[in-house]
């Protein structure tokens, strides 16, 4: 099944498990331990986020800690950009229209 | 530049976008320049695409058929139908994108846009409340596909012609 980054953080649990593990990498007990739903619920977010790649696992010893893929949260500013790039050039070409129509009542 | 304010917030878990921006001309002139279709043509659409109106009654019930033309003059067809109409301070439309005989395409987008004065500049902010993040994503691949394509074409001919010597 493909999912998307979008669909990874249309999820309010999943966009505070992004916020956590964005300072540093953590097990799953220890996120879980951030939220009042069960242990699986968090195993189960984790798993799309994993499958978004959107969170990377390392294993270390016996633990697996989650971290967050920097590059992949780009995305999502690159096209929150491009939805704020139309409005500014639309509103750019009305500074000019604008401007043109105040000289014209002069 | 200028020091107008703009500013461009999304909000995925309220499937909004806020958009404010301050222009430096009156709040009439700016009112007319949203809702009076000789006007909006000339700026709504990014260019190189270019906005054609094809019908609009702007009053309460009333409507907006356009379309956004692209270089190659393809037609891109949208409805904006409009809710309610509070004169020189707000007005509400459901846009949905549509075919070239008006059929819409829904589930749309609920648009609200307020307009206020202050010191002889106008701030106008836009709020746009999307049921489906897909049509949100389509609504920018529309605007912005056909140029960035443009973008990449002028740069294969660049290429080419660097490869030439």
């Amino acid at each position: 099944m493909r999912r998307d980054i979008f669909q990874a953080i249309a999820d309010p649990t999943r966009r505070a498990i992004i916020t956590l593990i964005m300072l540093q990498a953590m097990t799953p007990n220890a996120i879980a331990e951030h939220f009042h739903s069960s242990r699986q619920a968090v195993s189960k977010h984790l798993r799309i986020l994993t499958e978004c790649e959107l969170v990377k696992q390392q294993q270390q010893g016996r633990e697996i800690y989650y971290s967050l893929e920097i590059e992949k949260m780009k995305e999502i500013d690159k096209w929150i950009d491009q939805f704020r790039k139309i409005w500014e050039t639309r509103f750019n070409q009305l500074d000019k229209v604008l401007s043109t129509l105040k000289k014209q009542k002069k | 530049m200028n020091d107008l304010l703009f500013d461009f917030t999304l909000d995925k878990s309220k499937k909004t976008a806020f958009i404010n921006r301050e222009f430096d001309a009156d709040l009439a002139l700016v009112w007319d320049a949203f809702t009076k279709p000789e006007i909006l043509d000339q700026w709504w659409a990014p260019k190189p695409w270019s906005s054609k109106t094809k019908v609009m009654n702007f009053e309460p019930g009333g409507r907006r058929f356009y379309a956004m033309v692209s270089p190659e003059g393809q037609e891109r067809w949208s409805v904006q139908k409009y809710s309610s109409i509070s004169p020189k301070t707000n007005f509400k439309f459901l846009n949905a994108f549509a075919d070239e005989n008006e059929n819409p395409e829904l589930p749309g987008s609920e648009w609200d846009l307020n307009f206020s004065e202050e010191n002889g500049r106008t701030k106008v902010s836009v709020t746009i409340y999307n049921e489906s993040l897909e049509r949100m994503e389509k609504m920018i691949e529309m605007g912005f596909k056909e140029g960035f394509m443009m973008t990449l074409k002028s740069l294969e001919s660049l290429l080419a012609t660097l490869s030439k010597k």
